[in-house]
């Protein structure tokens, strides 16, 4: 029998959820036309007023919000109240040193929790569930998103953030745990981490994981659920629009339902950006259809997905995202976290006389991402005493690593021996993708 | 002192193969010549009988290359002749970054010192009678 967090809400239907839909970006469209310049200014560009917008099928007309607008808006332009209604920040890595910057009314971490709350019923879990969060705490919102969900229903939270894997599995197998959280990747690292500390799952409670922050194959899926004998649910979601729980799968693991009556989702050509039919691939785009610190209009993700509209045997009426397949930029997930190549190159920039010559090499080592970075030497960095070179180039992993969030292998190499590519993606190679 | 060219090579199968026939080809000469190797990469130290010749072909085969001057003594050979110079420079404060040599045909040898006080080493040694080689 399937359970609901929300059955009203997550039953509805067709036509409930259109009139609530309109409602609602009636409702956002008009606060974002009044409170945030950008928007105003977008929407009259094309001749736009709110009063043309009088249901969820004109959010076509409606122009669309990329990355560089927040950006262009940093810190706080986005805002559609004043910051004193603002009761929290998050922020992810933008394309350049700064970040992106998101901020939330009570109302708007209300809203995120009972989307989170939904989807940890949707995996099974309940009031009684004891749920480790493994997800990181802090800016990211993978830890505080799942855990305000968690609190939510009533479960019993553990916040036990990122590192320290031995200490965490002694939690998960103490505690009998049910449900765990975290990145697929750091998934697998636990239960391989588990048969080193002479542990069987058997030892454990686990009964299912709730994942997210990166992209996981149906392969992957059956490792993780095949090694912690727990059944491995996707979860999705994005700092921009609240952080996860903005779609999640149920039990039949056919898609992620997406909380549809707060996020409105598209799917459009990735080249003309012209709205395609559900099941066709495109570039994923999010509405907030219920936010008020800082609602997005038709956000593109820059993730590419498809939709599905039918049915689904556990009774939601949601429409499902289906995995998600890549990007249409050339961000790269590691280990969770969002890196941007040109973030890397800005680094090498700063460290003068260094020129950008790169090359970014992903790889997925004992089931863990490893980023790994190759520069070419130039005259700038070159001495006749080797811890010279040597101590400018642990300077350069530093700076890296501070820029990017994540610690990554600084390699040096000889001049000219990169390729030189016109197109930045042919800068990266992503060994992920091959396994 | 002496002038050494320093050059960066990958620590890699072949990398130094191709080095030297850079070399070759432009027909200069090794003196003498040391690596200082990291697990990705070496630093190589030469003295050519053409460092700017040198320092000119390899760049035009792509290496980054740098030339600098490093002191040079010459020692007698018999034992503890090194040790005569080396000590010299203990409790002064000069520290030693790395040497390596060359013989000569006499017996003698060269040893090219690199100090992180060129200045205050190059005078200890005048004044203590040591003689300064230069090529």
């Amino acid at each position: 029998m399937t359970n609901y967090y929300d059955k009203k809400a997550e039953t509805m239907s067709a036509s409930e959820k259109e009139n609530l839909q309109s409602e609602k970006l009636i409702k956002t469209v008009k606060l974002a036309y009044e409170r945030v310049p950008i928007y105003r200014e977008k929407m009259k560009k094309v001749g736009l007023t709110p009063a043309d917008i009088k249901s969820i099928r004109d959010i076509s007309k409606l122009p669309y919000t990329v990355k560089q607008d927040l950006r262009d808006s940093y810190p706080f332009g986005m805002f559609a109240t004043d910051r004193k209604n603002i009761v929290r920040v998050h922020a992810s890595s933008a394309t350049t040193g700064k970040l992106t910057v998101v901020g939330y009314t009570k109302y708007d971490l209300d809203v995120w929790s009972e989307a989170v709350a939904r989807a940890i019923v949707s995996a099974g879990g309940s009031q009684e569930s004891i749920i480790h969060v493994a997800f990181g705490y802090g800016l990211f919102t993978g830890g505080l998103g799942l855990h305000y969900g968690a609190e939510l229903l009533g479960a019993n939270v553990v916040p036990a953030s990122g590192g320290n894997t031995k200490r965490q599995l002694m939690l998960m197998k103490d505690f009998g745990t049910d449900i765990l959280c975290c990145t697929p990747s750091y998934a697998v690292y636990l239960a391989e981490e588990m048969s080193k500390y002479g542990y069987s799952p058997e030892d454990f409670n686990l009964k299912a994981g709730i994942f997210g922050a990166e992209a996981w194959s149906e392969e992957m899926r059956k490792t993780i659920e095949s090694k912690l004998k727990i059944k491995a649910y996707d979860i999705y979601g994005l700092s921009e629009i609240t952080g996860p729980g903005v779609a999640s799968e149920c039990e039949y693991q056919e898609g992620m339902h997406v909380q549809d009556d707060y996020f409105y989702p598209e799917v459009v050509d990735k080249d003309s950006l012209e709205p395609i039919a559900y099941g066709e691939e495109g570039e994923l785009v999010f509405t907030t259809l219920d936010k008020e610190g800082m609602p997005l209009i038709r956000y593109r993700t820059r993730d590419l997905a498809s939709l599905n509209n039918t049915p689904c045997k556990c009774g939601r009426t949601s429409v499902r995202l289906n995995k998600i397949t890549g990007r249409t930029d050339d961000m790269l997930i590691i280990r969770g976290v969002n890196v941007f190549p040109s973030q890397i190159e800005s680094v090498l920039l700063n460290r003068a006389g260094v020129e950008p010559h790169y090359h970014i090499n992903v790889d997925r080592v004992n089931n863990l991402d490893t980023i790994e970075i190759q520069v070419e030497m130039s005259e700038e960095l070159m001495s006749d005493e080797a811890k010279v070179v040597e101590s400018l180039r642990a300077k350069l992993a530093e700076d890296m690593a501070s820029a990017i969030g994540i610690s990554a292998k600084l390699t040096l190499v000889s001049p000219h021996s990169l390729a030189r590519s016109e197109g930045k993606s042919n800068r990266i190679t992503d060994y992920r993708k091959l396994k | 002192m002496v002038n050494q060219i320093a050059v960066f090579l990958e620590n890699k199968s072949g990398k130094t193969s191709r080095f030297l026939s850079v070399l070759r080809d432009a027909k200069i000469n090794l003196l003498t010549v040391t690596i200082a190797e990291s697990s990705d990469y070496g630093i190589l130290r030469a003295i050519t009988d053409d460092n700017e010749k040198a320092v000119k072909v390899l760049k035009e085969n792509g290496y980054t290359v740098i030339r600098n001057d490093v002191l040079a003594v010459e020692v007698d050979g018999r034992a503890g002749a090194l040790l005569d110079v080396v000590s010299l420079f203990d409790g002064t404060g000069i520290n030693i970054e790395y040497f390596y040599s060359y013989t000569l045909d006499d017996n003698r040898a060269i040893i090219l010192l690199k100090v992180d006080d060129v200045l205050k080493a190059s005078e200890l040694l005048d004044k203590n009678g040591v003689k300064q080689a230069s090529i």
